[in-house]
Formats: structure tokens, sequence, C-alpha cells
């Protein structure tokens, strides 16, 4: 066991665990941010997906002592971010979840994409998005929201 | 589930369907309730029926006695209501009601959570409604007939006078419930009939809402559970200590191998299994990692042994499911006769959210926190394990991350329950994606033997089809049925006994087979099985006749007015008949799932260098009234992709007993560069409506299979695609 310091949604966080505990359970069990979701533990699925100083990563295959010192944002930090909030509006307005537990990951996935490419194609999206299982089967409308919110943001 | 519920009585309910098709029936207390006036401070409350109260302040409640895993129940089940009761649906508190026997049975399944309230809960929402109206007219002295609901509140057309349902609860509430209130006119819907948006999205876009995952107790500790990889073997032995000094980890549990027997029904056992409590879920997963568990593993089945098994057993006689003319008589007289057989694997649920559960057993008294499909069944275990009365026991149902009837089973509730018992604190029962994906209730695995006779002229006169597949409802219910019962072969031959298609010698039965692996209700159950072989046979049928696969469904739909419309929708919607270029093939299917709802859909499939991909699919679907048209369109959607990630590349083998997959890298799933271009278009229909959960998912495997002979000539017999 060791303290490791870092922030989540721009707050400092610090806390008491083994090094290689992956960041998801950091923050479901330590933390208590369920927003973040497990499916797979092993990088398959994409439900665990945070940002990583900006960039999109699988948390279940973070070991904390990665994350240590580095700026976290989580689903619950998404809508301070004015991409993040066109992306959660666009899921309301296309109607994208069924039974939503992917939909965390699929929001940073595809938020990190927006970030780096702010108007992507149908094949940039499938690129990006494709580390993300959704098995109620909204992909083709995951496509037409981040279409949405790219034309907004 | 009724307790004494004999074989006739199932097949005759056609509760054979799975079990769960119960029709739903109505709470006594929704019967019996008479402009209950209840005291809540000072408060008067308007009820007519256990789902719905209007309280004092405005505020109406809808007790939800369904479970909502994505289909949507959160959002239809309101605004059915609201329609009926003049108000907006986002005002609607939707309560999810624990397990009660005021509600009656709660289950989520069978694709009946909106057919089977439709007129429950419109009737509630009717009564209130002429009982608001009712008061209005008595405080302004004038004819009920000449007062209207509208937007909460009642109106005298007249003068305009206007009071509000709060001001009017406390006089409603002390009339008469009137016995047959008017339903509104379909014509007059302001909600209904047309698309709205989901009213539970929101806190499923910024990471609020909660899942049987998320649900956190004060003193609560994770556990995972260690079960022996083969089947229904016993532990017999295990070495806590590596276990014990990984950190975070505070017990290890053993627990005793058993059986309970809940609701007078359904039988489940209790695996001998070891669990690791620990301080939060990683640790309780590297704990149990470390365990050292020994079992009995030897002679276990594999998968190519259990399809000689299946194959031998189509060679004896099977249980009749229809016997239409004389079928034997006829393909012995044929000009011609086809033959193919068809075997699809045993599935995985793999639901996004794996199988969980939070427990709370105390000194007398216990509370489960259940992602479930079957809050009434987590009921009946707690109390088979308890011992406690039903009143002691209360389950909260979470919202949960896929169903598809997984979460039908108890395995995973009666984890938590036991843990939480041993260790006298509230426990999560966490199920890693492995120990998911390899201790799954999975779609049985299937072999279907198909004989069709032509005469000389090409017409279709004879049809036989034979159904080798465990039992679900056998396995569930081991003490009340056998697999080879009326009740078995009912639910295993649905979709196969009830072939549409005019044909006047038709044979169809069944032959169970028992094998060691668990077997359970997968999204539309048997239809996805015996849709594949019905619609795949068809189109080597018409391959053979020369004809048309279209054309000769029409033929023989002629008479199934419905059928055609579906069919017809489909196939011109995709450009039936239309060239397409070489390499690339389409294909039709067309199944009425046992919900009543009809669903046709056409697959546009490439065969290039890498492999196949389905490049369209095209869905018709008439499901009685459209509730919501934009949520039927979601389930279509969500229906084909769930098929499709099965058909493509779906199975699940054994190897000495144990399941080969573990995850999704062995257990592919579809994903968003394979996703094919869908759309969905709903019939008109003045029927009540269907439901919608799962018709989606059988035509799709076959509309796939036949596009893929014609792309490449060659016939797929077999699933998943990619062998």
């Amino acid at each position: 066991m060791a303290a490791f310091s870092f922030t989540v949604n721009g707050a400092r966080q610090t806390v008491d665990a083994p090094p290689e505990m992956p960041l998801l359970w950091v923050l479901r069990d330590l933390l208590g941010m369920t927003g973040t979701k497990y499916g797979c533990g092993i990088a398959q699925c994409g439900a665990c997906t945070v940002h990583l100083e900006g960039a999109a990563v699988r948390s279940c295959s973070v070991p904390v002592s990665v994350a240590a010192g580095k700026r976290i944002t989580t689903i619950e930090g998404l809508a301070p971010d004015a991409r993040g909030r066109a992306l959660q509006r666009a899921w309301v307005e296309l109607d994208v979840p069924q039974c939503g537990y992917c939909q965390s990951g699929q929001l940073m996935s595809a938020a990190a994409l927006l970030a780096r490419n702010p108007s992507p194609s149908d094949a940039e999206i499938d690129a990006a998005m494709d580390g993300n299982i959704c098995r109620c089967g909204t992909y083709q409308r995951i496509r037409a929201a981040i279409h949405r919110a790219a034309g907004e943001a | 589930m009724p307790t004494d519920v004999t074989r006739r009585e199932f097949v005759k309910a056609g509760v054979a369907l799975s079990g769960l098709v119960v029709a739903l029936q109505l709470p006594a207390y929704a019967r019996t309730a008479v402009g209950a006036l209840a005291r809540r401070g000072s408060g008067a409350t308007l009820s007519t029926s256990a789902f719905l109260q209007i309280a004092d302040d405005g505020t109406v409640t809808l007790w939800l006695t369904k479970s909502e895993m994505g289909q949507g129940v959160r959002s239809s089940l309101p605004l059915i209501l609201a329609e009926e009761l003049e108000v907006a649906p986002e005002g609607i508190r939707v309560e999810q009601a624990s397990a009660d026997p005021k509600f009656g049975e709660q289950f989520t399944g069978g694709s009946s959570s909106v057919s089977g309230l439709w007129q429950p809960l419109r009737t509630a929402a009717a009564q209130a409604r002429e009982m608001l109206v009712g008061a209005a007219a008595r405080t302004w002295g004038v004819p009920a007939a000449d007062c209207a609901a509208e937007q909460g509140t009642v109106v005298h057309r007249g003068s305009g006078r206007r009071l509000s349902y709060a001001a009017l609860v406390p006089i409603a509430a002390v009339l008469k419930v009137p016995d047959s209130p008017r339903l509104k006119d379909r014509k007059d819907f302001r909600l209904l009939g047309r698309s709205s948006h989901r009213l539970d999205t929101p806190p499923k876009v910024d990471g609020t809402a909660r899942y049987g995952l998320d649900v956190r107790l004060p003193r609560m500790v994770f556990a995972c559970v260690a079960r022996c990889p083969v089947f229904g073997r016993p532990l017999t032995g295990y070495d806590a200590a590596p276990a014990r000094a990984v950190p975070g980890v505070l017990d290890v549990v053993p627990l005793e191998a058993g059986e309970i027997v809940a609701g007078g029904f359904w039988t489940y056992q209790l695996p001998g299994a070891v669990a690791v409590v620990a301080e939060n879920s990683w640790a309780a997963m590297q704990g149990c990692k470390a365990l050292s568990c020994r079992w009995e593993t030897d002679g276990g089945v594999d998968s190519a042994s259990l399809a000689r098994i299946f194959r031998d057993r189509a060679a004896q006689t099977g249980v009749l499911g229809r016997n239409d003319g004389d079928a034997g008589a006829a393909l012995s007289r044929a000009a011609r006769t086809v033959e193919a057989t068809y075997d699809l694997p045993f599935l995985a649920h793999a639901t996004m959210e794996p199988m969980n559960c939070t427990a709370d057993v105390r000194a007398g008294a216990c509370d489960v926190y259940a992602p479930t499909q079957f809050p009434t069944g987590a009921q009946q275990v707690a109390e088979a394990l308890t011992g406690f009365s039903p009143a002691a026991v209360r389950v909260h149902t979470t919202i949960m991350g896929g169903g598809f009837g997984r979460r039908f089973e108890m395995d995973w509730v009666i984890d938590s329950i036991r843990v939480s018992r041993a260790v006298g604190r509230p426990v999560q029962v966490v199920w890693t994606r492995e120990h998911d994906m390899q201790h799954d209730n999975y779609r049985p695995a299937s072999h279907h033997v198909l004989r069709a006779g032509l005469d000389h002229r090409g017409r279709v006169t004879a049809w036989t089809h034979r159904v080798v597949s465990p039992s679900v409802i056998a396995w569930h219910a081991p003490g009340s049925l056998t697999p080879g019962s009326d009740a078995a072969a009912g639910e295993a031959l649905d979709g196969a006994a009830e072939l549409a298609y005019a044909i006047p010698n038709l044979r169809v039965d069944y032959c169970a087979v028992s094998t060691p692996v668990p077997v359970g209700w997968w999204r539309s159950v048997y239809a996805s099985q015996n849709c594949f072989a019905n619609e795949a046979f068809f189109d080597e049928v018409a391959h053979a006749s020369g004809r048309d696969p279209l054309e000769l469904r029409r033929e023989l739909l002629a008479d199934s007015p419905r059928h055609l419309k579906v069919l017809d929708l489909a196939a011109e919607q995709a450009g039936w008949g239309g060239s397409l270029p070489s390499g690339r093939g389409r294909g039709i299917a067309i199944h009425k799932f046992f919900s009543d709802t009809i669903v046709a859909e056409v697959a546009e499939v490439s065969a290039g260098d890498k492999g196949l991909r389905v490049d369209r699919v095209v869905c018709a679907v008439d499901c009685g009234f459209a509730v919501n048209p934009d949520v039927i369109t979601s389930q279509m959607e969500g229906g084909i992709v769930y098929a499709l990630s099965a058909a493509l590349r779906g199975a699940i083998t054994l190897e000495g007993g144990r399941v080969r997959q573990s995850n999704f890298n062995d257990y592919p799933v579809l994903r968003m560069s394979e996703m094919p271009r869908v759309e969905v278009h709903i019939v008109e229909s003045d029927e009540d409506p269907h439901g919608v959960g799962e018709p989606g998912v059988p035509p799709l495997a076959p509309a796939v299979a036949n596009a893929m002979r014609m792309a490449t000539g060659r016939p797929v017999r077999r699933l998943p695609v990619a062998g």
C-alpha cells in the first residue's frame, strides 16, 4: 500500500492503495465515483473509459501508480466541457442509450475524439469508437449523435 | 409463478413459451380498491390501483412493477398513464415497486411489459380521471359531461372554470371507483402513437444512473465467488491462505452444496463454492484468483461429444408439437424431397453489466438490491435461504446494464444472500466478466432435421422439422417437469410448431436432450434457433423448386394478411429484386413471435477478401399499436445487433467440461465498424400493442444466411457463420 495523488475532474484526490490497483476500482470503490463502469477488466469493452491527461484510456488497465500526478476526467466531469455538454445533449436528443451501461465509456471516447478531431468522418468515428462495445446495439445512434455534437460544438 | 401448475395448463396457457409469459394477473388489490382514501399526515390520496396514486399536492406516482433493462419501460409505462390521465409524462414520479403480493407476480420477460400493462394502466388512469372530473362537477354543481380533464386540471367547458387535480383529490378520493371507465379513443391520443423522448436518458449520460453494481451501503463489503469450472462438480478442498494474504481481503467463506425450491416451482442448485470477502471489488477479485481450490473435474463433456449426442438423439422419436395431414406419406409420394440439418451453438448472454447483487441479511430480516428481471423470484429465494417470511424480505430492483433473459436467473442473487448471511454485513457479490461468461445459463445448442416434399409442379406438399435441444423450463423445474414433457416440448418448439406457411402435411416434434450445461432464456428464446432452421430451410426449398424466395413466401402466406403486409413492406423498402454487384447477396426472413408481433428482415451482405460483411438490414415490424415508434425502432435495432453478434461469431464451446471462452476477446460481439445500416419500418395497426423487446432477433440470422447463399452460392447450415 502506498499513497497516490492525482486530480479527478479538477479536484485533488489522494488514496492509499496497492500500486497495481486499477484506476477503475480506485474511482469506484475508494472514491465512490460509480459513473465509470466495469465491463471486462481487460480493456476489451471500453465501459471504463476515462481521460488521462485528455486522452481516452481504459481505466481497468491503468494501475493507480501510472495515474499518480496526472489529470483525470470521468463521466461526472464531462459537463463543464462545452464539447462534453454538446455530446450529452445529442445523446438525449437522439435517444441513444437503452440500458445505458456502456454510455459513460462511449461518451468519454467520443469526447476525446472530438477534442482532437472536431469534425470526424464516419470512418474516423468508427475507428475511434471501435473499442467501445454496446450490447443494446446503439452504434448507429452513437455515430449520428457524434456528428450532431460536432456540428454544434 | 403458479405453484400448482400442471403440464397441460402450461401448454394451454401458451406459457410453454418459457414459463415467462404468464398472463399478467391483475392483483386482487387493483380489483377491489374502492377509491381508497389513505390518510398520510393531512393529505388525501386518490388510488384506483396498486400502480397509481395521486396525492393532494397533485403528484402522480406510478409504481413500476417492471424492470428497466434498456427496453424503455420507465418511459413507455408513464406515457400510457399520462395519456389516459391527461397529465404530462415528465411530471409523473416513477417509483420502483419492491416485490409485494399486492402487485402480483413481478417479472419482466416475454416482451410483455407494455402489452400486459396496456389495459390495467389505462383503466386505472381512466378511473382516476373520471373521479376527478366527477369531483369537479360536484363542486361546481354542473353535469360531469360538461367537464373535461386536461393537463392535470379539470375544466368546465361552459364557464372556463378550472380546478387542479391537487385541489380535487380529497373530493375525488371518496367517490365510487367507476367499474367501466371510458378509455380514450385512439384518435384523441396526444402522446401515444408518436415518437417521444425517453424519460430516463439524462442520468445515463452524466454518470448518475445507479445500476446494481453501483449500490453502496454503510458497512458494505465486496465478494467474489469461486465455482467449479466444470458444471455441477463438487469442491473437494481449498487453501485460503494465499487469498487471505492479498491486501484488503477480510474473509474466506465456504458455501455448502445444496438445493432449494423457491415459489414451490423453481429449483436452484447451490454450488459447493468459496467466497472471498474484501474491502473492495478489486481485492475480492485478486483474492479469488489467489485462492487455491480443488474441484472434482474428471469426465467433463466437450462440444464434439455433445454434437454426437444431439445427432444420435435425432434418430429417436420425439414429442409431437404439430401434426397436420400425413407428412410421412406425403414425403414418400413426393416427386422430389429436400433435406437439410442445421446446428446452432450454446450462446452466452454477455450483458454489459456483469452479474452482481447486494444483500444485507440481518437477524430476522433482509434487503436484497438486485438488478433482476424477476423480483418475485429474488424474494422467494431469499425466503427459501433464510426462512424469513415474505414481509421480512425487501427486494429493491435496480436498473440494469442489459438483461436479455440472464437476469431471470437467481444464481448471483443466491450468492449475495449466502455470503451476507455468513459475514453478517451487507455484501456486494461481483462476478468478473470471466465468471459471467463461464457460468451463464446459456442459450441451448440445437440440432434441426428438416425435410420437405415437392410435387411434380414444384408445390410444397410436406414439411417436417425435428428439434433436438436441451429444455430450459425443465432445467429450472426438474421437480415439476421432465425434459420430455408437453410443457418442455411446447417451449422448445416455439416458432417451429407455429410455422405459418400453408403446407398441407406438416409434422414438428421435439427430442429433448440432457447435458450438464446450464441453460436459460436468451432474448427470443427458442425462436432464435427455430426461426433460423425454418427460414434458412425455406430458401433451400425455394432454390430446389426454382422459385424466388420472396414469391414462394408470398404464395404460402396468402391467407396470412398480417404476414403479407410485413413481408411486402420489408421487401419493398429493401428494393427486393433489384440487381446487386457480384459477391453481394440479399436474403429475407420473417417470423411471428409468440407475443404476436411479426417481423421481417432483409439483409444485404458482401462476401469479400476480408470475409463476410453485413452492409444493410431493412426491418419491417407489425407490433400492433405503436405506443412510441422511436422506442420500437430502437428495440428492433437492438435485436438486430444482438442477433448479428451471435450469427457472425457467437459460440460457447466446451472442452473437458469447461467453457473455453472467457471474455470479449474470445467471445467477440459486434463493434461499431461492423455495424450495418439498419432501417426500421413500422406497419400501422389498430390492434393492441404486442411487445417489441425480442421479436427483432429471430429473423436476422436466417436473413443473413439466405443473403450469404445468394452471395456465395453455398447454403449456411451452421452458426456462427465464422465457424
